[in-house]
């Protein structure tokens, strides 16, 4: 397994577990399950235990491995050196399992479903596009910028609105970009998380090839997932690219005045997504967009930027559900952690965390109090055509 | 083994005094200076070699071309008198031994030296160094051992200086800018009071920044602002780069207030002597020159050394002066973000 | 055993109990190098209430209960040695008050010290707890059961000493409180001016009972802090040196490192010298007494104070410091164990002595560490060996001389501090007879069916 070398160094100390300040446990599993098994240190001792034949892969032994939302407070907070791999690590024992074919049915009908239908929605590749109806976006053609939707936004009602609101906001700012439409394919980012090396290879190598066709050098994309495989795992494979978040090609351009917003007056709270935040060190873009909107009051929560707790829906968890559910679930527990900012509106810049956060907030039926939207949305809401979020189909 | 060229006949003939008259910690009379140089030149025992505490300010004062605190220092090694208690001096000794660890930028034939002082490889940067830069050396094998001075350790030095010679002799530059002025002091001054061949040319980074900041003088911003100068114990073994302080400050617009404590006159950061003498000395020279630079109204302190830095910069903040280094400062100028406020 | 299972999934929920190997594996160890024993069953409760109804099943059906916080002593004590339920606390992790003017808070028994150091320093900036170099999070109350010690043990004492009240579910399955808790609201005293009954459960690792609260005493804590650190190439000196140190009453804490790397560390030995303070002027009064103290040692050069560069200082003032923590992967191994007898400082000397010839013999990586216990009353010194876990021979050299520090311990009038089962039997070889009967007759009459985290403290 790669990065065996590293799995008896963990002291099972626990520091892993923590928030920076000791304040609460941060590992969205160990705190929804509670057993030092859900724990980083818990599988490091797992895994190790696995590999030397002391322990079988059991079904339980899956859901500890595959309940890591690999959020990665874990890599933020061990205090090792070998700290950066400790998710590397949790993705590498993972690729055991399903090498060795046995791994939970969820994660293998999601893997399934990408295999045959190229997303995990089992929808037609020919939909894709969908959520760009009655929208003048451009297909790619050789403009500065592809962007990147990706499946969840192509494919998902709720982000495929925040695809809109994205989009919208490009043209507006006159960025010069496209679209793939039908020809997108998905990045691979969960089927690498989840431990599908082959097909995660097989996916990039298909994107590299498509890329390379066009001639594309700088990607925006939706989702900090997507973000996450452009940037980091693409290279290894061939593919070097500029890679933007969304939020890192609008803010620059609020700096500019290029984007006056009008007045919008509410309480804001943001959630960094993990792999905008802690993966890829991004925390100030989507704050610099929110704090441009005069009237906006953005307040932190207590557990922010490095500490964020994890919606629950990283590492593949967005499509397989297997740490999700109950009233200790991580994205209710975010949700109240944004409640008690006592903001009306809890920002997001992932359409995984708006999701995530969204079918929460339901669930903690605090819908009254407080809406889910992503940063894009709340931006779109500021410009000055916009009328108010309900006449353009902008609330969740 | 290198042996210190001193001549006690100068010392005989000296009119002045001036190596420890000046001396701002002993408490000596003119007619005395002459017998206890000698005394300590023959080996014998005197006062000053018991209550000198290494601020290396005779190196300064002596204009004619002899080596009192080297000398001192030798002495007291020789005789086994310590400034500075056991422990202080192993544990500097085990920090400066080579252990192959050292780091390498691209060479070559001019590069900077960042001696063992880590501070340098954030700091060094920006358009001052783009000339030189990645061209760099750091870690033990290029640490000058100087600092040993303050622990009457003239062996260590002597064992390990000319292996430090030998390192850079193996990279074949020509040229070797170095960041800390011990290092320089080690090479233009110590090396041959020892007769230690030095294969390169030894630049002081004044003299370095200076010229930079003169090839820059169209991108500089005066700064505007009163400083006032930490003056390191190393920069007595060169005092005539100090000189490039004023003509550095002036180019970068920083007004270097006229203070007490400047200049020949300096006072130490009190690193050393809290180590090697305890807190009331480190103490009062600290309070005294942090007095006086708020007296002065300065606004920044400047500092030469990263250790002074080390010492005094909370100090210098309690006080309501920002602590900077010299590099920093200079930046600063340019327009660039200095260490501090990263 | 189905039927247990069951029971517990009755008491705890479903969700909180566990008989999977997974769980059967990992609390069948700590991260020491004891030998592991698997647990029948893992559970986590919520409540004093649902300890006490696993309590009451365990005691009908005579299964072994093992309470567990982090599992951080790394001597063994949560290794179910014969098998039975463990009881992983730290779901039961509430701060249940804080009484700011009497400086005391009540915490729950799974509460870790990382939580109640946040706490207080969000809540209640002007108080603080003894908070140990163990990771944050080790618990509260395992921190007591074991007398663990803390940043405040050289000003009051072993962390235990600062207990203020405690509610237990004793074997029997009562729900029992301890101290002016036992008849009034208020939990300042674990007991005077009541019979101090504190000591059924204090150093007893949960063979007497398990503790669901515990009320600690909180101390000032000041805006400022600082760090020196005295070094000295002889050991001799060192006690005396300590001596002086405590005598200004000036330190907050007082400890004493010695290990032969990093280089900066080498020859030498280290006392560091914490001060706190509410003003700059509080800080230097402090810090020139403690500079004075040394000063002899100074002027003859039998130490000094080691300038300590602005980089160092966050590792030093880290609380908890996990630089210790970090010492397990010295080796790349991800293991330490140290033995940690309470001793007299005059002993210092040998036991330096012996660590450096127990890591010669051994050829193990060391770091000696030495805490301040009171007023130089006496010292916890920590024989610390890093292993590599993957390395079998390097994990039995180290368990070689960590049995040979328990012998020398004994010879050098100490006293082990969470002691393995094998340093437990030491000990009460060697206790006074008279002791050892009163000892015996507190177990019996508490845990008269041995359930208790049974192999522990085990009198013949």
């Amino acid at each position: 397994m790669k990065y065996e070398e590293i799995v008896h160094r963990c002291f099972r100390c626990g520091y892993c577990k923590f928030t920076g300040d000791y304040s609460t446990f941060n590992c969205p599993s160990y705190r929804k399950f509670g057993f030092d098994t859900y724990s980083p240190g818990g599988r490091m001792w797992l895994i190790r235990a696995w590999l030397a034949g002391e322990i079988e892969n059991t079904t339980r032994l899956q859901h500890i491995l595959f309940s890591c939302a690999t959020c990665a407070s874990c890599v933020e907070h061990c205090v090792f050196t070998f700290s950066d791999d400790l998710v590397n690590a949790f993705v590498a024992a993972r690729e055991e399992m399903v090498n060795g074919g046995v791994i939970p049915p969820r994660v293998r009908d999601y893997l399934k479903s990408i295999h045959i239908n190229g997303n995990p929605y089992r929808a037609p590749g020919e939909e894709r596009d969908k959520w760009a109806e009655r929208m003048s976006v451009p297909p790619y053609d050789g403009q500065e910028y592809l962007f990147y939707v990706g499946c969840v936004g192509s494919y998902d009602e709720r982000a495929q609105k925040i695809a809109r609101s994205v989009s919208d906001l490009l043209l507006n700012a006159g960025v010069s970009f496209g679209i793939l439409g039908k020809r997108e394919i998905c990045d691979g980012n969960e089927v690498r998380a989840l431990g599908e090396r082959g097909l995660f290879q097989s996916l990039a190598e298909q994107n590299i090839a498509l890329f390379r066709e066009l001639g594309m050098q700088r990607i925006i994309t939706l989702d900090p997932h997507a973000f996450n495989a452009f940037k980091n795992d693409y290279p290894e494979l061939g593919g070097h690219y500029q890679v933007f978040h969304y939020s890192q090609v609008l803010a620059p351009l609020l700096r500019g005045e290029a984007m006056p917003f009008r007045e919008l007056r509410a309480r804001v709270t943001y959630h960094d997504p993990c792999y905008l935040g802690r993966h890829n060190g991004e925390y100030t873009a989507p704050r610099i967009i929110l704090r441009s909107i005069p009237g906006l009051d953005l307040v932190e929560m207590e557990q922010s930027r490095e500490n964020a707790f994890c919606c629950g829906g990283g590492g593949g968890n967005f499509f397989t559900d297997i740490l999700g559910g109950g009233e200790e679930s991580p994205a209710r527990v975010r949700i109240r952690q944004a409640l008690d900012t006592g903001a009306e509106i809890l920002a997001v810049s992932c359409p995984q965390c708006a999701k995530m956060l969204d079918d929460a907030l339901k669930a903690e039926n605090a819908a009254e109090k407080m809406k889910v939207l992503d940063v894009s949305e709340i931006a779109s809401l500021a410009l000055p055509q916009s009328q108010d979020s309900c006449s353009n189909g902008l609330s969740p | 083994m290198y042996k210190l060229h001193f001549d006690e006949n100068i010392c005989k003939k000296c009119p002045t005094g001036d190596c420890l008259i000046k001396c701002q910690y002993l408490d000596i009379e003119k007619n005395q200076v002459k017998d206890e140089m000698v005394k300590i030149a023959q080996g014998k025992d005197s006062f000053v070699l018991e209550q000198c505490v290494t601020c290396y300010g005779c190196e300064e004062y002596c204009r004619r071309g002899n080596h009192p605190f080297y000398l001192i220092t030798e002495k007291r090694d020789e005789k086994g008198i310590l400034t500075s208690p056991r422990a202080i001096t192993k544990q500097w000794i085990n920090i400066g031994e080579p252990r192959g660890k050292y780091q390498l930028g691209e060479i070559k034939e001019k590069i900077l030296s960042f001696g063992f002082m880590p501070e340098f490889l954030d700091m060094v940067k920006g358009k001052l160094f783009e000339d030189l830069m990645p061209s760099y050396v750091f870690g033990q094998e290029f640490f000058c051992n100087v600092v040993y001075l303050h622990f009457a350790n003239t062996q260590i030095i002597k064992q390990r200086l000319p292996m430090v010679v030998e390192n850079f002799r193996k990279l074949g530059v020509e040229e070797v800018v170095f960041m800390h002025d011990e290092c320089y002091g080690a090479f233009s001054s110590l090396a041959p009071a020892y007769g230690i061949e030095v294969p390169f040319k030894p630049i002081h980074y004044f003299e370095y920044l200076y010229q930079r900041l003169k090839d820059l003088a169209s991108d500089i911003k005066p700064l505007n602002i009163n400083v006032a100068y930490q003056r390191p114990c190393s920069s007595r073994l060169s005092p005539d780069k100090h000189r490039y302080v004023p003509k550095i400050m002036n180019l970068i617009g920083a007004n270097l207030v006229e203070r007490e404590y400047q200049d020949e006159n300096a006072l130490c950061c009190g690193g050393i002597f809290a180590m090697d003498y305890g807190y009331s000395l480190a103490h009062d020279v600290q309070e005294k020159n942090l007095e006086d630079m708020v007296a002065h109204g300065a606004e920044y302190c400047v500092f030469n050394c990263p250790a002074c830095q080390n010492t005094l910069g909370e100090k210098v903040r309690k006080r309501g002066l920002k602590p900077i280094h010299m590099v920093d400062l200079c930046r600063m100028a340019l327009g660039e973000t200095p260490k501090m406020e990263e | 055993m189905k039927d247990i299972l069951n029971r517990l999934a009755e008491i705890v929920g479903e969700e909180h109990v566990s008989n999977q190997p997974e769980e059967i594996f990992y609390y069948a160890r700590d991260p020491g190098l004891m030998p592991p024993h698997n647990p029948d069953y893992v559970v986590l409760p919520r409540t004093s209430e649902q300890v006490q109804k696993i309590v009451l099943l365990a005691k009908e059906e005579k299964i072994p209960l093992v309470p567990m916080g982090a599992g951080m002593a790394l001597t063994g004590l949560i290794i179910p040695l014969k098998g039975g339920i463990v009881i992983d606390m730290k779901r039961m992790n509430r701060i249940l008050e804080v009484n700011e003017k009497a400086r005391y808070a009540i915490v729950e028994g799974g509460t870790s010290q990382g939580a109640l150091k946040a706490y207080l320093e969000k809540h209640y900036p002007r108080l603080r707890h003894s908070v140990p170099d163990a990771p944050a999070t080790a618990t509260i109350a395992a921190n007591v059961v074991i007398h663990g010690q803390g940043r405040l043990t050289q000003q009051y004492g072993f962390n235990s000493d600062m207990v203020s009240g405690l509610e237990v579910v004793l074997p029997s399955g009562k729900i029992c409180k301890i101290g002016s808790s036992s008849l009034s609201s208020a939990w300042f005293s674990k007991g005077a001016p009541l019979p101090d009954l504190s000591g059924l459960f204090l150093g007893w690792f949960g063979t007497t009972g398990i503790i669901t609260k515990v009320a600690l005493k909180l101390y000032p804590r000041k805006r400022f802090r600082d760090v020196d650190v005295f070094v000295t190439d002889s050991e001799e000196l060192v006690p005396e040196m300590v001596y002086e140190l405590t005598h200004t009453e000036m330190a907050e804490d007082i400890n004493v490192f010695s290990q032969p790397l990093p280089m900066i560390f080498k020859d030498n030995h280290h006392i560091t010298i914490f001060i706190t303070g509410d003003t700059d002027e509080e800080l230097e009064f402090k810090r020139k007494m403690i500079w004075d103290a040394l000063d002899p040692y100074i002027k003859s050069k039998d130490g000094g104070f080691m300038g300590v560069p602005p980089t160092m200082k966050p590792t030093f003032l880290d609380m908890p410091q996990r630089s210790v923590s970090r010492f397990a992967d010295v080796k790349k191994g991800g293991g330490f164990e140290y033995s940690g007898p309470i001793i007299l400082v005059e002993k210092y000397p040998q036991c330096t002595g012996k660590i450096r010839e127990l890591a010669s013999k051994y050829d193990l990586a060391y770091s000696a560490m030495a805490r301040i216990i009171g007023r130089g009353h006496c010292m916890m010194f920590g024989f610390a060996f890093t292993f590599n876990r993957s390395d079998p021979g390097m994990m039995e050299r180290t368990r070689k001389a960590l049995s040979e520090v328990s012998e020398f311990v004994l010879e050098m009038g100490g006293v082990f501090w969470k002691p393995t089962v094998d340093e437990q039997k030491m000990a009460l070889n060697k206790m006074d007879p008279n002791t050892l009967s009163i000892l015996r007759m507190i177990k019996e009459n508490l845990d008269p069916y041995g359930i208790m985290n049974p192999g522990n403290w085990e009198v013949a």
